[in-house]
């Protein structure tokens, strides 16, 4: 194992044993292979700095590398977006561990050196956050390097493996050139992803939605606090910004919106599907400190005759996600509000029972303008997890969730 | 303050209504929130600066040289302002913390050097604020063993304990506090004709004393840890870039409030200590006992409360913001928002600045007075070192693009930055050797 700050700087000699110049950069070739050191940038003082090849590079260790070739096989270097620079693109830089979830600082790189016919190829293995790196970058050039690895040996370790590293490049061109994908940084859940997405700066948080696909976007963004959220949405091109709050649940795109500029807002509600936009719009009359603005248009509503296996029947047909399922809202014949039923009590209810048999006692409701602190007090006394927001002729026209209310409390803190 | 506070409502009331108030009214609350929500860092920033060494300097510059020295701070104000501006003009462009990007674009061993002699210096600093704590609580009898244990404590647990939401609402009111020297100066009956003359028209005299002291004033004016705090500000606040003219407006609002409690303080001691013949003062604590004969009880209360809130309020924010630098420079997690067990690297520096600045004062036969020189030339020597730094960093159009400095912004502050360093080598160079004449001593 071999640090790259270790061969960054390092004499280089070609097989006649001349010196060639000293290792100013090293590429890896996504192109080619994702972790491994595919070019090695040699400056030459006043000459134009020349470019060794992987399979040109016979020996490595720490201040020394020799070439396997003669100096006249080396070609000279051409700067290429698509190779990834140790030195500019990693070391200092922040990249993203997947694994840990946090964004952390490059100290360090560490290689692997492999011989392959005779020549020797550097695989970056891990990259070090840690002390080890630390105390390396320091002593580098005034300690020799044994005497440093003494001291790394005793330090404890902090490194990241190479399949966990998300790079972070602002730059959308260059992602694609340099292959970056977000295969696993999609993976966390959004809680994290926006924690890190908080963690970066603005172009930085861009390139991260950029990556995203919609629905993990969407997701992401309703995670992040107020004022990103809107700084986030306000940056993307109002299509992309309208496919991202479709996927949103319909209180939460109406909280985002009605915070946005009034240009972007009335751009990103163009944009959006007919339905989802008037979903939207209605929530958008209603003052946040009310149960109106609280409230989700995202209900399960049934006739309180129908059946426990119809309602299930009606849930799968619908594929109601299951985040979405809190109460379930009765309505009589003449579609007002007849009642809600509980999930647990639904899971524990015979397959022929019927929802009015099941439904929480006392009937509660309130309308859309009642305000958030009589909401809460609702939910304290009845130790809710949902409760049914009607209109004046008592037609169900939403529901606040138990965590509409914790976030809203937390708001006002 | 108020005037401040009259100032932020007009300008978010305007806003609202060139906007349109659409829809309900929500804009408008939100127009008001989004603007008081980017002030603050600006105002924190350059308030603190009047700290126990600043104070202490503003006030033997009035008793020594009464009003004549007035007319520097128009000229510092610029300075503070185009120093600062740069680094709230970096914070909300870049996103990212003065510390972040040297370690980016310098590597770690500069960071290491760097974040090394700013952990040194703010050390330094931080025993003087507990100093001015000691030295303001002796005049209310309390003695110093008692005192400052109890400063530290508060100040730990104000951090510690409190979020970032309530610690930045109590470092606000801190700066309104600022307004005792405002009373003091007030009760001192000053003659106001001639501070305003003074003040607008510069005098310049050449003897070594009158020279020492401009340069003391510029020195403790401008102290280099102001500009990671303020960046770090803006860029923990998550400021866009649009709202850029908000964020230029707070520090704009903050150096030229800075300045104008600097005004009332040289104005009070030369309304008072020097027109009584009491020139011979060295210390602000000295000052609030020398008041009490000359301008009554209450100038000389207000005065040393005002001691002690600026010496508390710069022991919470300097110990926090070096802690805060250190981390980020070098990678380990920082901020108030992560609990203690998430960060321990930056909960252990700032538990430990703020212990062995105390405790240094708690020593029997404590040097205080070499304490504070050293501190003042710490600051002296590594303020340079930090304005290259920025101007440097400025002028990165792969960093900055469209928001890099202008030529004309240039000039002014490398001209800022020169006539900077000059005046503090001058000061690094009077304390070490002559050590007594440049305020400080």
């Amino acid at each position: 194992m071999i640090h790259a700050t270790e061969v960054l700087g390092a004499e280089t000699f070609d097989s006649a044993g001349n010196l060639v110049g000293r290792v100013k950069e090293m590429f890896i070739v996504p192109d080619e292979q994702p972790n491994r050191v595919g070019r090695l940038m040699l400056a030459r003082g006043k000459y134009r700095p020349i470019v060794a090849r992987y399979d040109q590079i016979g020996s490595v260790s720490p201040g020394e590398v020799r070439l396997s070739t003669d100096e006249s096989a080396l070609e000279l270097y051409q700067p290429n977006e698509g190779w990834l620079a140790m030195q500019k693109d990693l070391l200092d830089q922040q990249i993203i561990d997947t694994n840990g979830r946090k964004v952390v600082r490059v100290n360090d790189v560490d290689l692997a050196d492999q011989r392959t016919n005779g020549n020797t190829e550097l695989r970056v293995t891990q990259v070090d956050v840690g002390l080890t790196g630390a105390v390396g970058r320091l002593l580098h050039g005034i300690v020799p390097p044994s005497a440093i690895r003494r001291v790394q040996e005793k330090l404890p370790q902090r490194t990241i493996r190479w399949d966990f590293v998300n790079i972070i490049e602002p730059d959308p061109l260059r992602r694609v050139k340099l292959r970056l994908t977000s295969e696993r940084l999609a993976e966390l859940h959004p809680a994290d992803i926006a924690d890190i997405m908080e963690e970066l700066s603005p172009d930085e948080r861009q390139s991260i939605v950029a990556t995203l696909d919609e629905e993990t976007a969407a997701e992401a963004i309703a995670e992040l606090d107020e004022r990103l959220q809107t700084q986030v949405v306000e940056k993307l091109d109002p299509e992309r910004a309208a496919d991202i709050i479709e996927e949103m649940n319909p209180d939460e795109a109406a909280d985002l919106i009605q915070n946005l500029e009034p240009e972007t807002s009335r751009e990103v509600l163009e944009e959006m599907d007919t339905r989802e936009a008037a979903d939207v719009e209605a929530l958008l009359n209603f003052s946040p400190d009310t149960a109106g603005g609280m409230m989700t248009t995202e209900i399960v509503v049934v006739g309180e005759d129908a059946t426990r296996g119809e309602v299930i029947d009606h849930i799968r047909f619908h594929e109601i996600p299951p985040d979405e399922l809190d109460d379930i809202v009765l309505i009589n014949r003449e579609a007002k509000l007849a009642g809600t039923v509980p999930v647990g009590r639904l899971l524990l209810a015979a397959t022929d029972q019927r929802m009015a048999e099941l439904a929480f006692e006392p009937l509660l409701s309130v309308s859309p303008h009642t305000k958030d602190k009589d909401v809460f007090e609702i939910f304290d006394k009845y130790n809710l997890r949902g409760l049914v927001v009607v209109n004046e002729e008592n037609y169900p026209i939403g529901a606040i969730t138990v965590d509409d209310v914790v976030s809203r409390m937390l708001a006002k803190l | 303050m108020n005037t401040w506070i009259t100032l932020t409502d007009t300008l978010s009331t305007w806003m609202a209504q060139g906007k349109g108030l659409t829809r309900r009214t929500r804009p408008l609350r939100r127009r008001i929130a989004v603007f008081l929500a980017v002030v603050g860092p600006g105002l924190i920033t350059s308030n603190v600066d009047n700290d126990a060494g600043g104070i202490t300097t503003y006030t033997v510059a009035g008793a020594q040289f009464g009003y004549l020295l007035l007319w520097s701070l128009i000229p510092m104000t610029l300075a503070l302002y185009v120093s600062e501006e740069m680094c709230a003009r970096m914070g909300v462009v870049t996103g990212k913390g003065l510390s972040d990007l040297i370690r980016e674009e310098f590597g770690f061993r500069s960071t290491f050097f760097v974040m090394l002699a700013a952990l040194l210096v703010d050390l330094g600093n931080t025993v003087a604020e507990f100093a001015g704590v000691a030295a303001a609580m002796q005049i209310f009898g309390i003695s110093k063993y008692l005192s400052v244990p109890l400063a530290a404590l508060l100040v730990w647990m104000l951090v510690v304990r409190g979020s970032s939401r309530q610690v930045e609402k109590i470092f606000l009111v801190a700066c309104a506090f600022y307004l005792s020297y405002v009373v003091s100066a007030f009760l001192a009956k000053p003659d106001w004709l001639l501070a305003t003359k003074e003040t607008v028209i510069p005098s310049l005299h050449v003897n070594s004393g009158y020279l020492l002291m401009l340069t003391a004033l510029v020195g403790t004016t401008i102290a280099p840890w102001q500009f990671f705090y303020l960046q770090a500000g803006f860029v923990e606040k998550r400021v866009p870039a649009r709202q850029y003219k908000h964020a230029r407006l707070d520090v704009l609002v903050g150096s030229i409030s800075c300045m104008v409690i600097v005004f009332f303080i040289i104005v009070c001691c030369a309304a008072t200590l020097n027109a009584h013949g009491l020139t011979n003062i060295s210390e602000a604590a000295q000052a609030a006992q020398a008041l009490r004969p000359v301008a009554g009880r209450w100038a000389a209360d207000l005065f040393a409360f005002g001691l002690l809130n600026a010496s508390l309020f710069a022991a919470s924010i300097l110990p926090l913001s070096t802690a805060h630098v250190i981390c980020e420079g070098l990678g380990f997690e920082a901020g108030l928002d992560h609990k203690l067990k998430e960060a321990p690297a930056f909960y252990s520096l700032y538990t430990g600045l703020i212990v062995v600045g105390a405790g240094i004062i708690m020593l029997p036969n404590a040097p205080l007075l070499k304490i504070l020189v050293f501190s003042q030339v710490a600051n002296g020597i590594w303020l340079p070192v930090v304005l290259i730094f920025i101007l440097l960093l400025i002028n990165r159009r792969d960093l900055m693009g469209q928001h890099t400095n202008t030529l004309t912004f240039n000039v002014i502050a490398w001209a800022t930055g020169i006539v900077m360093i000059v005046l503090t080598l001058v000061l690094v160079y009077a304390a070490l050797f002559q050590p007594g004449s440049a305020g400080l001593g």
